[in-house]
């Protein structure tokens, strides 16, 4: 998935403007901000605000509704119901504010103690949070008011300071993260003193979080508040709060349900707004990956068709996959372009490139399997002669696996982390060949043996994170043979893999050719799997393919420039104590490809003409190169080259 | 798994000691004491003196919260001050009310909520949008609110559920029925909400995943990935918010079966809380403190089961 991530381009990087600033610019945040300032500006100057006293009867207007002269209507004494909504809110939003304090003071305070200091002092903190996090809350305010009789804020101070026993595991959490990092490590070693690094490094980086959870406690200490004044346990009447309006509605509840709308809904919106307030926070403070799914749906690919194959290509009717024109765009950026692709039944195909130049999107698109938010565009596409694009996504998913099977690079991560691999393995096998549990248990065993895992019967007892990477990746690769495919299509399967198991695996592949004759797609940035696992090889730069060719004639007489340059800084091919050479700068982003050679800014033997007009993919199928000056045949470092396939090929 | 569950219930010992200690200290700190409590206004100093001896309010604190400890080992929570029964009988009678309220509402909650927290993350969009919407604001209401708001269309308009009250289950199973629809419903609302957004957000990573890109790239259909991978998968942070929620459900039980006059362990707290009555209260926060760990006991269990990692960890 990375190469995904890399392969999207970076955004810009955002201005990071004051939180509550960020906060105020979206409309939740605007709207839930705006209602607590008005109740809180309401409730600090009812006096002068509220239009009757919250205890002025008028026996003469009992239960009116809302009207010209009472705008949310009267109860029972015909007491203004808006005056006391607007004075109950003095005892309801102090309450929340003493709650909120206290909550924050103790979760702060002894989250970053846990945190910075560690080991004993962590230990008895968190040890006390465990205790805390057991007592019933409720019922302990229930307490706390029996004892300090109707005292309520006793019973708010004691809500929040139990409650943030979930905030010192917050702040500890963020503090030994922020402490982790190697700028705050560097000036404590620097020789900052531990205070400073507290207010200068892991404040500003805890604070996000912190507000998070304090809208969350305000949120429902208001509900326990007025909870608490619903009972009769708070302030007493005829004294106005939210809680108790809500008792006083209930009275009436048959007669006037009226009086509910205006007690209850003052509560449900203001404990609304501390609660998206939170959100909103949470929000704008995560950098959330552009690429995650927001929905199932969202993972599917479309796939439309650009143009109608051109028929001058050879037709490649025997092909397992033919890819023309392929195109990968997210938005109006192409990360993918004019990509071809025809791989003959039983060959092993190379994908080479660095990170970012769209070997794994092409890949992903042969399964019609982009990332979300990329679409997916081509002149053809078919695998094992079906029509890709044509296809349903039902369609899409039999061709799957059935045709052709997939490799993830991360044999561990590619399998699910919860079960064991006896049961993956029957999953998959059902799922193709629609059989039932005992055959589908012969079939599996066969796979493994077929993918030659030593000790079958353990391997399929376990579940993923019990299996060496070289077992799990020999897992995948069974899993991936289960619907018996033609073609095979693998992520760097081998990158995550130590050298010997590398040289395991790559033997097994090329084995499977040979026994099943399997046709092979393999993506790697290693010039040793190309030596010795591939047929041919096709270079990709910057979502192009700049060669391809026969992987002896591309590793002896590189045509492309990048070719040159890639094969050059190959470590197999360096020489004792000699500096390897590299590549000077970096792939251009999607988005910021020049218009001609995308490689004219790294190459030496640039021209000007390379960047002026659009190069394109020339020569005859077998061997192509998109450069407008190839490296001549008789390049003096040839020599060097030759020795260098033999280091690799060994 | 033995092991792990011996474990939890052994660290899960001192909590329960600490928070009834820490309740008997609060508890002392009363304002007059128990004996002045009980007499009101009577006032004769000769059957204070009698009566303080006769509660052991004489005894230093540490040997009052010990033979109350002793006593409650043997299952002997003292009596109530007022009606003298034990407060071991008086709990025995209200535990069913309650934990019925508490196990309804959790089982609904988790069910609704992951129902719709899944359909969220699969259908996504306008879908989504209502899931977090929802779930937004059934945080915010508060049940008693919700509770008379339900009794107002349910019961007094629509006449489906009683408004409040209890009809045991021995004399009419379906109005026992009846009679707890509208309290589960209402205690569940906060839960659906939380454990459905929970459910989104888990189910929604399990989808980024590259387990699930494989297995769709191997041809496992889409039904089967999410219903089996990924909400296998989810099930793990889904558990710990169940949990989560049936522990805050309990302070939702006190208010729920005061709006529907439920005689229930909640229901005594409050008229205990009213009249004072420590011996009676203490004996609630005790047995609530119980199921607030015995519900953290399954949802430990219910990650040994679902996680084969954190089994392998310990």
């Amino acid at each position: 998935m990375t190469e995904h991530l890399a392969a999207v381009p970076p955004a810009a990087p955002r201005r990071r403007s004051r939180l509550w600033l960020r906060v105020l610019r979206r409309p939740a945040g605007a709207v839930a901000a705006a209602w607590l300032l008005l109740v809180t500006g309401a409730a600090l100057l009812a006096d002068r605000v509220a239009p009757y006293g919250p205890l002025a009867q008028d026996l003469r207007s009992s239960y009116a509704l809302p009207g010209r002269d009472h705008l949310l209507g009267t109860d029972q004494l015909g007491r203004d119901i808006l005056s006391r909504v607007v004075h109950g809110g003095q005892v309801s939003l102090l309450a929340v504010a003493q709650a909120v304090v206290v909550f924050v003071a103790i979760g702060l305070a002894l989250g970053l103690l846990a945190g910075y200091q560690g080991g004993r002092t962590d230990r008895v903190v968190m040890r006390i949070c465990d205790i805390a996090l057991a007592i019933p809350l409720v019922v302990t305010l229930l307490i706390v008011l029996a004892i300090f009789s109707r005292n309520e804020t006793a019973a708010m101070l004691t809500f929040g300071s139990l409650a943030s026993a979930g905030l010192v595991r917050v702040v500890r959490a963020a503090t030994m993260s922020v402490r982790r990092d190697d700028y705050v490590l560097a000036a404590e070693v620097a020789g900052l003193r531990s205070s400073q690094v507290v207010v200068r490094h892991v404040l500003p980086r805890v604070m996000p979080p912190v507000v998070v959870q304090a809208s969350v406690l305000a949120c429902s200490a208001l509900l326990v508040e007025s909870g608490l004044n619903y009972l009769g346990l708070g302030v007493q009447p005829p004294t106005p709060s939210w809680g108790g309006l809500v008792s006083e509605a209930s009275a009436a509840i048959t007669t006037h349900p009226w009086l509910l709308v205006p007690s209850g809904g003052v509560i449900v919106l203001s404990a609304l707004a501390f609660g998206v307030l939170g959100d909103v926070v949470r929000d704008v403070s995560a950098d959330r990956s552009a690429t995650a799914a927001s929905s199932w749906r969202r993972l599917r690919t479309a796939a439309r068709r650009t143009g109608a194959v051109s028929t001058g290509s050879r037709s490649a009717d025997d092909a397992v996959i033919e890819v023309r024109g392929l195109r990968v765009t997210a938005g109006d950026v192409s990360l993918v372009e004019d990509v071809d692709l025809v791989v003959a039944p039983g060959e092993i195909v190379g994908v080479v490139g660095e990170s970012g130049c769209g070997k794994t999107l092409t890949l992903s698109s042969v399964l019609r399997l982009l990332p979300p938010g990329l679409e997916l565009a081509a002149d053809g596409l078919t695998v094992a002669g079906q029509d890709v694009l044509a296809l349903s996504e039902r369609d899409c998913t039999r061709l799957r696996g059935a045709s052709v099977a997939f490799v993830p690079q991360e044999p561990v991560a590619g399998l699910d982390p919860v079960m064991t691999v006896r049961s993956q393995l029957r999953e998959v096998v059902r799922v193709h060949d629609g059989c039932g549990r005992a055959e589908a248990d012969r079939r599996v065993r066969e796979l493994l043996e077929q993918v030659r895992l030593p000790e079958p019967d353990r391997v399929l007892a376990s579940y993923p994170h019990e299996l060496s990477g070289g077992m799990a990746q020999r897992v995948a690769i069974a899993r991936a043979l289960a619907g018996r495919p033609r073609v095979l299509l693998a992520d760097e399967p081998t990158t995550a893999l130590d050298v010997t198991v590398q040289a395991e695996i790559l033997q097994l592949l090329g084995d499977l050719r040979s026994e099943t004759g399997l046709a092979i797609v393999i993506v790697t940035h290693d010039w040793g799997v190309v030596a010795e696992l591939c047929d041919r090889a096709v270079v990709m730069y910057a979502g192009r393919v700049v060669e391809q060719g026969p992987v002896v004639d591309l590793f002896e007489r590189p045509q492309h420039h990048y070719t040159q340059a890639l094969l050059g800084a190959n470590p197999a091919g360096a020489r004792f104590r000699e500096t390897l050479p590299s590549i000077p700068g970096r792939v251009p982003a999607p988005g910021e490809r020049p218009e001609g050679c995308a490689f004219a800014d790294r190459c030496r033997f640039r021209q000007d003409d390379c960047t002026a007009v659009p190069v394109h993919l020339l020569g005859p199928e077998e061997r192509k190169v998109r450069c407008l000056h190839p490296v001549s045949g008789e390049d003096p470092s040839s020599t060097d080259r030759e020795e260098c396939v033999d280091v690799v090929a060994r | 798994m033995l092991h792990l569950v011996l474990r939890r219930v052994l660290w899960s010992l001192p909590s329960l000691g600490i928070v009834s200690a820490l309740t008997f200290v609060l508890a002392s700190l009363t304002p007059g004491d128990a004996a002045r409590v009980v007499l009101g206004t009577n006032t004769d100093p000769a059957a204070y003196d009698r009566l303080r001896d006769e509660l052991g309010l004489d005894q230093p604190l540490w040997s009052q919260y010990g033979s109350w400890l002793t006593g409650a080992v043997r299952g002997d929570l003292g009596s109530s001050l007022f009606t003298r029964e034990p407060v071991a009988d008086i709990l025995g009678s209200r535990l069913g009310v309650t934990l019925s309220l508490i196990v309804g509402a959790t089982l609904l909650a988790a069910a609704v909520g992951v129902t719709l927290g899944l359909v969220g993350a699969v259908r996504g969009g306008v879908v989504g949008r209502v899931t977090d919407a929802l779930a937004m604001l059934g945080m915010a209401v508060p049940g008693f609110w919700l509770g008379l708001l339900l009794i107002l269309v349910f019961a007094t308009q629509l006449g489906w559920f009683p408004a409040t009250g209890l009809t045991p289950f021995a004399e009419d199973p379906a109005g026992w029925l009846r009679s707890y629809t509208l309290p589960v419903l209402t205690l569940a609302t906060g839960g659906i909400a939380v454990i459905a957004k929970q459910t989104r957000g888990a189910v929604l990573d399990a989808m980024s995943t590259e387990y699930v890109r494989a297995l769709r790239a191997n041809g496992v259909p889409d039904r089967r990935i999410v219903l089996r991978h990924c909400l296998k998968n989810a099930a793990i942070p889904v558990t710990t918010v169940v949990g989560l929620v049936m522990i805050g459900l309990l302070g939702g039980t006190i208010l729920v079966e005061q709006v529907f006059a439920l005689p229930g362990l909640g229901q005594l707290a409050v008229s205990a809380t009213l009249s004072h009555d420590l011996p009676v209260l203490v004996g609630v926060v005790t047995v609530y403190t119980l199921i607030v760990l015995l519900s953290n006991l399954v949802t430990d269990i219910g990650y040994g089961w679902l996680s084969p990692r954190m089994e392998a960890a310990r």
